[in-house]
């Protein structure tokens, strides 16, 4: 078997269209077994597109899939899983009522007659985790799992139905170290057993620990497939971005004695377990750490979005605690939700719909009685737009109709309608291409220089950490350290990220 | 999926052309909806079943006879654009006749009989607020406590529904002074029967609201995405509640003009008007996602039912078949509604 020349997963020309946007164009990608390859590269640079292609979920508008040099169709994620290849996508796929063993046998139910075999699916499942040496209780719901158990579920279930080809999609982004370790060796130990894993990270630190080789995407079309071992960190951001490092991240004047703004203090909520924060003018404060570490959480407390436990919110000296988000915006914060689809735009309503909506409450647009002052409104939605950089003809399109990158600058659009004091970023730049990441650090750095205060929560650590004036790495609801200036590197950054408790590491 | 946008002035190649004509009908599709569709399959079809359908005196009263739909539809509207609906319409009707003829038939027996205007406003007044308190509680189930408006609304139509008969013991109230019915059910004003001008005051109005104002565009906004809508400071509870209220009312002037028309506080006035204006809305373009609604459409909408029913009665269907038409119409309309919307938004 082994003797077979062919990859185990080749995958070339491979395009794809979506209306108005053309995800990927012509894509080489060539996985041998036994091997760990990453993909790496932007969010929106096609990175899950083409592992969605590969496991079935679109199909491709043009080129070709081979496993073992067999050329291979998929119509469906069912498809893919009989051909071998197992996907764990970020967003999992269990339901949370249901048992470990049920989850793992959904939709593919061993059947004794008319009926479930029980019995079966739970030994069934049994056997599984111990072969794979998880130790998780197959008849818990899977609601009370950790994230890492759940993950552990989806891994399994991929290989209930005997992956060949696994495909982790971000594993680690909410796992500690300690379960990052374990999920490193079971990939290791898979690898040596000659499956083939195709891992898409943003942690260049992990690469060197884990993989073979990496390709890098960048707007849809691979840019190099590089060996892991004897490439940089910095070869491989330069790679992704297209441009050099300091380039791409402007520098922001800092006015170093700005007076404090907004105060954060003994914050407790859903996944924060108290901390103190300092917002002042002038500065660009950059919150970083995992996902769930409660860096984007105690923000949407403060900002009335999520119930406040305890703690006390001051806004230019007087006490918020508890207001409501509107009379927050009206005070002069204004924040960017990190999902513009699902909190930030009326994605059926026009660009210029979307900006409008942030200037009703001026007095010179919106009269006291309520009455709209159409050409008012639409001159200083004109202005808007050339501040943020949204072309003319872009203005009176629905919102669905725009690239990520036009909506994220509507988003930031409707920061500009009203004086601010304090504007408070969640993913400033999730999903959006380069160009537009440039504009947009652009803006925050006006913002930042013109005396306001910039709050920047980001998953994306190059970007927090080239942005912020100060830094603070959040780790299991606290924050684990404040650095500043030169105190922030990637090796401090990540040190505190997986902060056991407070105080430790 | 892809489909050419700009029209072909001058090419006499047939199949392009017939691709620009289909490119001109998504186009108007996906601008205002099924309602051109419908409306134009609508007058050819009765058109070709009588001749008197298409005439004047037909289509006048067809109009003056949809006031009352269009006045409900535009509340409903108000409801469906905040991303809900409100099936308690019928009761608001309801009660506003129970409650106006009530208390103006009490009133003009307490009072002398040169204040007889005043009883008929205060009936009138005490109909409207009848109806509001049903659309503050809707607004207050909606709003507040976050039920589905599903089931707000129907719990509500229900007790409304109570309501209208326990005061009534399910007789209609008669003995109501002749001059409101004089006046609002068959009064005239430059020679445009008042029904008709108040539907279109109201029509007016609600355009105004709806394009014009704050609040329109924050009852836009809520439907279209609540949670966009509270990041854009909006009191997201205080324009539910207003929409509901506003719908409420807007309903219970349909149910005046209708107890003036009748003469009488009627339990059963508005019966099936929630189907009615429910289905005018949504062939008019009104998305049952919500953010999305024309007003100029809805009273087209409401217009439309109207004919509708006007045709199937001159082409001699029973009442019983027009139930099954009117359901099977608000389906599709809703399956088209469906499509529409995934062409907007580009789900894929």
């Amino acid at each position: 078997m082994s003797s077979v020349a062919a990859p185990l997963v080749e995958m070339s020309g491979i395009s794809k269209e979506f209306p108005g946007v053309k995800a990927l164009s012509g894509v080489h990608l060539k996985v041998e077994r036994g091997e760990v390859h990453v993909l790496f590269g932007e969010n929106g640079a096609g990175k899950s597109t083409l592992i969605s292609i590969l496991s079935g979920v679109f199909r491709p508008t043009a080129g070709a899939i081979s496993i073992d040099g067999d050329e291979v169709s998929f119509h469906s994620v069912h498809d893919a899983a009989k051909a071998g290849i197992g996907t764990v996508f970020q967003e999992f796929s269990l339901v949370p009522t249901l048992p470990v063993f049920e989850n793992l046998y959904l939709g593919r139910e061993l059947m004794r007659g008319p009926l479930t075999d029980r019995r079966a699916m739970l030994a069934g499942a049994r056997k599984l985790f111990a072969e794979l040496d998880f130790d998780i209780d197959v008849v818990r719901p899977a609601s009370s799992l950790s994230r890492a158990q759940q993950q552990m579920v989806e891994i399994a279930k991929a290989f209930l139905s005997n992956a060949r080809v696994l495909i982790l999609d971000e594993p680690t982004a909410s796992l500690t170290e300690r379960e990052t370790e374990r999920l490193f060796g079971f990939i290791a130990k898979a690898a040596a057993s000659g499956v083939g894993i195709i891992y898409i990270s943003h942690r260049i630190q992990e690469f060197q620990k884990i993989a073979d080789r990496i390709s890098i995407l960048r707007d849809g079309r691979l840019i190099a497939t590089v060996p892991a071992r004897g490439t940089s960190e910095r070869e491989l951001i330069e790679l992704m971005t297209g441009r050099a490092v300091d380039q791409v991240y402007p520098k922001i004047a800092h006015r170093a004695d700005g007076p404090v703004v907004m105060t954060l203090r003994g914050i407790r909520t859903a996944g924060v377990h108290g901390a103190d924060i300092e917002v002042r003018a002038g500065e660009v404060l950059g919150c970083a750490g995992l996902v769930g570490s409660g860096k984007s959480r105690i923000w949407r407390a403060a900002m009335g979005l999520q119930p406040l436990q305890a703690g006390k919110v001051t806004l230019k000296g007087r006490d918020v605690t508890g207001a409501a988000t509107r009379a927050l915006l009206k005070d002069g914060v204004f924040f960017l939700p990190s999902d513009r689809k699902s909190e930030g735009l009326q994605m059926t309503a026009s660009a210029r719909g979307n900006i409008e909506l942030s200037l009703l409450d001026r007095a010179d647009v919106a009269g006291s009685l309520g009455f709209v002052r159409p050409r008012r409104s639409r001159a200083l939605t004109d202005a808007i737009g050339d501040k943020v950089g949204i072309a003319k003809g872009a203005m009176d399109r629905s919102v669905s109709k725009l690239s990520g990158g036009n909506q994220q600058k509507v988003l930031f659009g409707k920061g500009f309608g009203d004086d601010r004091d304090v504007y408070i970023f969640d993913e400033p730049t999730v999903g959006v291409d380069m160009g537009t990441r440039m504009a947009l650090y652009q803006l925050i750095k006006d913002i930042a220089e013109s005396g306001k205060a910039v709050v920047m929560i980001s998953s994306d650590l190059p970007e927090v950490m080239n942005l912020s004036h100060r830094l603070l790495v959040f780790a299991k609801g606290r924050i684990a350290a404040e650095l500043s200036g030169s105190a922030i590197t990637e090796e401090n950054v990540l040190k505190h990220f997986f902060a056991e408790t407070e105080g430790a590491a | 999926m892809s489909m050419p946008t700009t029209t072909i002035a001058e090419d006499p190649a047939a199949p392009r052309r017939s691709n620009a004509v289909l490119a001109g009908l998504r186009a108007v599709f996906l601008r205002v909806g099924v309602l051109p569709f419908f409306l134009v399959a609508t007058l050819i079809a009765f058109s070709l079943v009588s001749k008197e359908f298409l005439a004047l005196q037909n289509l006048t009263n067809v109009a003056r006879q949809s006031v009352y739909l269009i006045l409900v539809s535009l509340g409903q509207m108000l409801a469906l654009v905040t991303g809900g609906f409100d099936l308690s319409v019928g009761t608001a009707i309801a009660l506003t006749s129970v409650v106006s003829a009530l208390a103006m038939v009490s009133l003009s027996h307490l009072l002398p009989p040169d204040m007889l205007w005043l009883a008929i406003v205060l009936g009138c007044c005490a109909g409207l607020a009848a109806a509001l308190v049903i659309g503050s509680v809707n607004g207050l189930g909606v709003a507040v406590f976050g039920v589905s408006p599903f089931i707000m609304t129907l719990g509500v139509q229900s007790v409304g529904a109570g309501i209208a008969l326990f005061l009534t013991g399910g007789v209609p109230v008669s003995g109501m002074p002749y001059e409101f019915g004089d006046m609002l059910g068959f009064g005239r004003v430059f020679d445009i029967p008042v029904p008709v001008l108040v539907a279109v005051v109201a029509a007016t109005t609600i355009w105004l609201v709806m394009n014009r104002t704050r609040l329109g565009k924050h009852i836009q906004a809520v439907g279209g995405n609540v949670k966009a809508a509270r990041l854009s400071g909006v009191n997201t509870t205080k324009v539910l509640f207003i929409a509901y209220a506003l719908c409420a009312l807007l309903a219970s002037v349909a149910g005046l003009l209708l107890t003036a028309r009748v003469g009488s506080g009627e339990t059963n006035l508005g019966g099936t008007i929630a189907l009615e204006s429910i289905a005018a809305c949504v062939i008019a373009g009104v998305s049952l996602h919500g953010g999305i609604g024309r007003v100029e459409n809805v009273v087209l909408g409401g217009f439309f039912i109207v004919l509708l029913q006007n045709g199937m009665n001159i082409a001699q269907i029973g009442s019983y078949m027009q139930m099954v038409l009117l359901g099977s119409l608000l389906v599709l309309a809703v399956i088209l509604d469906q499509v529409r919307y995934r062409l907007l938004v580009g789900e894929r």
